[in-house]
């Protein structure tokens, strides 16, 4: 079977005020059709830089990364991404802006309201429809993103930090429902986060990069089912003895960041 | 789910409390204060002008508040008013709808494709130092003395700040909205209709409020040098026979377009930038 996403010899430096700085350095790794795999590594370590070149966006200069097959040059649509930056149009409602992609992609008129509407519901936000992106908090804007980028269906989901602004129980609420979503419609997914727990918590492979530039230096399987609790995984000792080994790569990276 | 539910409530979610109704009531009774100020404010300023008027100024000078008034009643009877008027409005209309089409499409195009801009850029620093006003017997000469060289010299001047402004909100788009909407599957046409416009709004509709004003002084001014209609026409010529009631009629006349056409847009930048919380 062909990887959903295939990255092999990925290197990018960026230039900027007169000096080169490696952001990502060999980077070689496979995912697999349907797979839900996480990022981890100290910030700083081109987690962002490697998923906006998965999307198009950053040209990719060395080495190659193909996408169900297909080399990506350009824009790459057939990818849903949430950025870690806030994406959700300011000038649009809550409503138009998740509507915006079934839009895009030919769904229109009652079909379109009802999924809007179903995807509101599914990220706790019916009743704010009509507000402005400006009249939310943070967190709820993120869950717009997430009922926009779930709304369309994309079979790969890039999802850069996405519940890093919620609070720990309703992160713990939209991790179960990203699951439950996953587990119905099987689509790749590529999780970045700064949380190991939650990492382990959705992941079935766990990717710990090292401080800039970012490498990859430990690949971690997840033992757990695909079908699993979100809120009672953390008590199982699988979860523990992973977060041990997790812990025991990353916290050097974090350390030396830190020293430098 | 519950935590969602919670988080709505606390940040006040779509709920008319006692509160809120309070609230507008406050808001409703201070607008009520500034409109009776304001005609105050509008009456002592009339009051005061007409006892100055032959008192302390010559009424030669100031003419006076009833004076002014008569004639514009008188204008506004026999159809003066209007005749005059609506030429100038509809070559301020003209400009203005010339000058924003041509500076929008144009901003737009440079905001877009930034090598066009640098290599244009001089070019158009100096072209916008030149008064355009200076530009207004040019116009004459190229469209005579007809409306045309009015529609002109106010379209040029429109032009440039639309252009100006319009390529400055391009220039600002924030280019993660720009690829999140290319990735979920819009084009170029959604790029600019969903994107580019609605983020530029916001700089367009300043350089709109500028611009009216200039518009209608473009007009008047090109009325002012030559012409045998319009408002600029009938200030100028009641100028040279120094009658000065009608010129202030004139002026009076202008300033109250520029205000009606300033709250129009007042009111349309409220609703187009509403998102802005
Ligand atoms: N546009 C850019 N220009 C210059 N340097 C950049 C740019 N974007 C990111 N970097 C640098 O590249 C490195 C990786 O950034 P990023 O991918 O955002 O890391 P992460 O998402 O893992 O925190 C950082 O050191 C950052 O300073
Ligand atoms: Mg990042």
């Amino acid at each position: 079977m062909t990887a959903s996403i295939a990255i092999s010899g990925v290197r990018k430096s960026y230039v900027a005020r007169g000096r080169e700085v490696l952001a990502l350095d060999r980077v070689d790794l496979d995912i697999a059709p349907g797979e839900f795999v996480a990022f981890v590594g100290p910030s700083g370590c081109g987690k962002s830089t490697l998923m906006n070149m998965i999307a198009g966006i950053l040209p990719i200069e060395e080495g190659s990364i193909l996408h169900d097959g297909q080399r990506v040059n350009g824009i790459n649509r057939a990818v849903g991404y949430m950025t870690q930056q806030d994406a959700v149009l300011p000038w649009r409602t809550v409503e138009q802006n998740v509507a915006l992609p079934l839009r895009f992609h030919g769904v229109n008129g009652a079909a379109r309201t009802k999924r809007v509407a179903e995807m509101l519901d599914a990220v706790g936000l019916t009743g704010f429809g009509r507000s402005f992106p400006a009249e939310l908090s943070g967190g709820m804007r993120k869950r717009v993103a997430l009922a926009q980028l779930l709304a369309y269906e994309p079979r790969t989901l890039l999802m850069d930090e996405p519940f890093g602004a919620l609070d720990a129980q309703l992160k713990l609420l939209m991790q179960e429902q990203l699951l439950r979503i996953w587990q119905a419609k099987r689509q790749t997914v590529v999780f970045v986060t700064h949380d190991l727990a939650e990492a382990i918590t959705v992941a079935q492979r766990v990717v710990v990069f090292t401080g800039r530039p970012g490498q990859i230096k430990q690949i971690e399987t997840v033992t757990l089912p695909a079908e699993r609790d979100v809120f009672k995984v953390r008590f199982l000792p699988e979860f523990e003895a992973a977060y041990t080994r997790l812990w025991d790569a990353l916290a050097p990276e974090i350390r030396r960041g830190e020293a430098a | 789910m519950s935590g969602a539910a919670d988080e709505a409530a606390a940040i006040g979610g779509p709920v008319r409390t006692a509160r809120v109704e309070a609230a507008e009531a406050a808001a409703g009774q201070r607008k009520l204060w500034i409109i009776v100020l304001r005609v105050l404010v509008g009456v002592g300023f009339l009051a005061l002008w007409h006892h100055a008027s032959g008192n302390w100024i010559d009424t030669m000078l100031i003419s006076s508040p009833e004076a002014v008034g008569l004639r514009l009643w008188r204008w506004l009877i026999d159809g003066t008013l209007w005749n005059h008027l609506s030429i100038t409005l509809y070559a301020t209309a003209w400009g203005f709808g010339i000058g924003c089409i041509v500076g929008f499409s144009l901003g737009l195009l440079f905001g877009r494709y930034t090598l066009i801009a640098e290599v244009f850029d001089p070019y158009i620093t100096a072209i916008y130092s030149i008064p355009k006003i200076a530009l207004a017997p040019l116009f004459i000469i190229w469209f005579g003395i007809g409306i045309e060289s009015k529609v002109a010299v106010s379209a040029a001047i429109v032009f440039f700040v639309i252009f100006l402004n319009t390529y400055s909100g391009v220039r600002e788009v924030n280019p993660i909205y720009v690829h999140v909407t290319r990735i979920m599957g819009g084009g170029e046409a959604d790029v600019l209709r969903h994107v580019i416009v609605p983020s530029a709004a916001s700089w367009v509709i300043t350089g709109l409020k500028v611009s009216v004003p200039y518009a209608l002084v473009g007009t008047v001014i090109g009325e002012f040098m030559s012409s045998n209609r319009g408002i600029g026409f009938l200030i100028n010529q009641a100028t040279g026979l120094f009658n000065t009631t009608s010129v202030y009629a004139g002026i009076i006349v202008l300033a109250f377009v520029g205000a009606v056409i300033n709250a129009a847009l007042k009111h349309i930048e409220a609703y187009v930038l509403r998102w802005r919380g």
